[in-house]
Formats: C-alpha cells, structure tokens, sequence
C-alpha cells in the first residue's frame, strides 16, 4: 500500500481537529495529554485510520502512543 | 399515619430551561403567559437552541441533545443561584439527579444506523456513554464538579417530578446540603416518532389541546428544566435569593395498565393528597394547579377525575392550566420544566392559559384557565401555594407542591 506520511499526517490531523483541539496547535511533537486527547478519542482515531488504511491499531499499540508524530510514524510503518 | 418530624426546609435557589419556547425560565413561562405557542410542524422543537453556542467541540460531540440540553439548562440555574463557577457547599455535599424518560435515542439511532451500512467494528466508543440515561447527570456533575449522590431517574413521563422530589428527599434526610435537579428530553427522531405514532398516542391534527373536548392526542416536545435546591437555613447565611420552596412531594403508581391511566383518578389523587400533606397545607391554601394535561382524551379526564378527588369542593374553584398546551410534551422533562413554569408562576403572579382550550368536554368540567393569562390571587396573604403534576405510561404519577416565597 503506498501511503505517504503527508497524507497520514494530513488525515489524522484533519480527524483530531475535529475532537475539538484546535488544527494549529496538532504538531507532530504535541502530546495527546496537552490536546485533551483520551482514551475514547483514539479508539475513534483508530477507527479512522483501520477503515481508511486498513491498519489495525489495538488498544496496548495505542498506550504507547504519547505525541501525534508516534501516532502518525506508526500508522505509516504498519501501512508500507 | 404518624406524624412528620422536623426536617430541613428545601428552597430553590435557581432555575433554568430550555424549551420551544426558547433559552432561559423567565423566557419559557413569559412567553407562554403571553400566548405564545412553541409547536411546529407537529412537534415542540427547541429551535433557538444550538450547542455551539453554549459548549466546546469536545463537549458537544460526546453528548446526546438531551445532555446538552441538560448542561445548558443547569448552567443558566447555577448561574442564577450565584455560585459563580463556585460553589458555596462541600463539592461532596452536592447532589445532582437529572431525569430523563428515553435517554439518548438520537445516538441509538446514528450508531444503529453506522453499524448496519459500515459494520459493527465503526460504531463510536462513545455510543454508550452518550446515550446511557445517566448520561445528563454525569454531564452536569464533571461540568459544574458536583462530587456528593448523583445519578439518572427514569420513570417516563414523571422522571422529572420524580428527579425534583428525590433531590428534596436527599436534602431533607441530611445526605447532601444542595442538590442541582430535573430532566431533559430531546426524542424528536424519526424513530422516537415511528413509536409513539404507532401507539396512536400523538396528536394527528398537530395540535396540543388539553382539557378540549376535540383533544386528540400529545403533540411531542424537547426540552430541559433544572433547578439548584437548598437547604434553607445554609442558603440564607450565604445570602442567597429565595426563589421558592420545594414543600412537598406525593408519588404513587397506578398498577393498571401499562399506557392507559387507572380511569377514576384514585392513585393520582394520592399523590396529590400526598404532596399537599408533605407541605402541611390544605386544599383551601391552594391556588394553582399546574396539570399534566397532556391533550390526550384519557389523561385529561382521569386528571380531573383525580383533581375532585383529591381536593373536594374546592376543585372547582382552582385554576388549572398545562405547560403543554404551549410547547408539547417534554416526556421526562415535563415534570422539571413545569415545576419550572409553576415556580414563575408563584414569583410572576401571572397564571399562564391553557392556549387552545376552547370546547369544554363534560368529562373535563374545571376551571382549565381559557382564553389568557390571569393574575394570581392568594388568599390571606400566605405564600402562593401550587401543585405541579406529572403521570407517566407504567402507571407513575408524582405531584409536587411548589411553594412561592414568602415576601
């Protein structure tokens, strides 16, 4: 599957944003703890990238999950 | 039965709604007062309220409408109490019960819907925790950190009689010092209507007319009411506005049927007496009924039938008027955003009509307030005395006995 980091990046930007933190402050280096992205938010999150890049993130793959650039770089490893 | 003994006095020290008639509890029963109908289209729809308005993406998107519904109205009531963000008790000291007959359908139906066209591994983790009928209780209390007894009160129609009384109860018996109550309701789906239509129990004409020989059923409504109560004593040392006491309260069931009320009034005549008892008063101290009346044929003559029962004599000399007639049924909100309407009611002085109550039917023969609004008139100068009702499908019937403040 040929998936560029632009594009996931893009993507699971654009779907955080839409969590309620705002698009400007979800840089790669922000934490999920300062984006007030729990739990709940990334199973959504996976949800979104298994039905878009049919990658399946379970739930002890996300709670090593601390920036939104661990969660980009993994869902890019687990696409290639 | 044995006597009551001292307990702590209930005072309201805020309210809040939101209704079709609009934001705010003044808005509600002025509008009303002044004739103004919130139903379109078949349906009591709360179009003034938008939830960007009030809460944040994150808060919107994890609750159902009826929890939004439920902040929204609970802000404005804590807003009025003055606790300012702040509140005046313990945060363990206060409780919070917010009721609601159905819970969070809109998300029922959404998710239904996502797991039926994209499979059962896309429906939202949130889909529990939005539509759970505790889901108002746990929204206000995390809102507003209320951290004493909180939970949901499901009993259909009557879930916010029900909500208002148990908070009276939890604060009389000493269990917490304030408690924020009442109940939201937002099932104007297409499958809430799918079922409520195929019980033949909304009104086909559209039109809610309660009381009216020509009434043909409930005309659907959304909404929330929420109220801040008080212990008496500790709302005065912090200066706080009385606006009202919470003075009684008399619940009973009909044990009859499921949808259709027991026909003489018996067990809702209870209630009231229970109410009326509760608040030591007698039917020559009260001056207003707000009804359940919700336009249907069999609940407005049973209501009757338990208002003679329950008052004798002077049944007929009490003005009666339902809330419904002007934005529908509120299902488990009604009762809270009616004990809202009534409290206005006893601060106002104004007795809002039962709008549309034209034809009389024999089996509906009080005083139902027609035409326009009237003044209040108290005898003897005591404080304004109300019972507020609501009865429910499953046989639930609560009155209320709401009481003005004493000037």
């Amino acid at each position: 599957m040929s998936v560029t980091t632009e594009q996931v990046e893009s993507r699971v930007v654009e779907t955080l944003a839409s969590f309620g933190p705002d698009a400007s402050q979800i840089t790669r280096t922000a934490t999920f703890e300062e984006l007030d992205i729990d739990s709940l938010d990334l199973v959504e999150l996976a949800q979104v990238v298994e039905d878009e890049y049919g990658v399946v993130l379970k739930g002890e793959d996300m709670k090593e999950l601390k920036t939104v650039g661990d969660a980009i770089d993994l869902i890019v490893a687990r696409a290639a | 039965m044995t006597a009551v003994p001292h307990r702590r006095t209930v005072v309201v020290t805020g309210m809040g709604a939101v209704s079709p008639l609009g934001l705010g509890a003044a808005t509600l029963h002025d509008r009303w007062a002044a004739g103004e109908v919130g139903i379109t289209d078949g349906a009591g729809t709360c179009r003034e309220f938008d939830p960007k308005d009030h809460l944040s993406i994150k808060e919107a998107r994890r609750l159902d409408r009826f929890a939004q519904l439920a902040v929204v109205a609970a802000g404005e009531s804590i807003a009025q109490a003055g606790w300012d963000g702040d509140a005046p008790y313990d945060p363990l000291r206060i409780g919070c019960i917010v009721a609601t007959g159905i819970g969070g359908i809109e998300t029922v139906e959404t998710q239904h819907d996502i797991m039926r066209d994209r499979g059962v591994k896309m429906v939202s983790p949130l889909g529990i925790p939005q539509y759970m009928p505790n889901a108002g209780a746990a929204a206000v209390t995390m809102k507003y950190s209320l951290r004493g007894q909180s939970y949901g009160v499901v009993s259909a129609c009557a879930s916010g009689g029900h909500a208002i009384g148990s908070a009276m109860r939890m604060i009389q018996y000493g269990d917490a010092d304030a408690v924020v109550c009442g109940g939201a309701e937002a099932t104007l789906t297409p499958f809430g209507f799918a079922c409520f239509n195929s019980m033949q129990a909304l009104s086909p004409t559209g039109m809610s007319r309660p009381f009216d020989a020509r009434r043909d059923g409930f005309v659907m409504g959304e909404g929330a009411g929420m109220l801040v109560l008080e212990e008496e004593e500790a709302a005065r040392a912090r200066g706080a506005t009385i606006l009202g006491e919470i003075a009684g309260y008399g619940s009973t069931t009909d044990a009859h049927h499921l949808t259709a009320p027991e026909p003489t009034g018996g067990p809702a005549s209870r209630a009231m007496e229970l109410a009326m008892r509760d608040a030591g008063a007698v039917a020559e101290q009260l001056d207003y009924i707000n009804a359940h009346g919700t336009s249907t044929q069999l609940n407005d003559a049973a209501e009757t039938a338990a208002i003679k029962l329950a008052l004798g004599d002077q049944a007929r000399r009490i003005p009666i008027s339902s809330t419904k007639s002007s934005i529908g049924h509120t299902l488990g909100a009604a009762g809270a955003v009616e004990a809202v309407a009534t409290l206005r009611t006893l601060i106002t002085g104004v007795i809002a009509p039962t709008l549309g109550y034209e034809q009389p039917d024999p089996a509906c023969d009080l005083d139902y307030v027609p035409g326009e609004a009237r003044p209040l008139v108290t005898g003897n100068g005591h404080p304004p005395l109300a019972i507020s009702n609501s009865f429910a499908f499953g046989g639930h019937n609560v009155a209320l006995a709401l009481r003005g403040a004493a000037k």
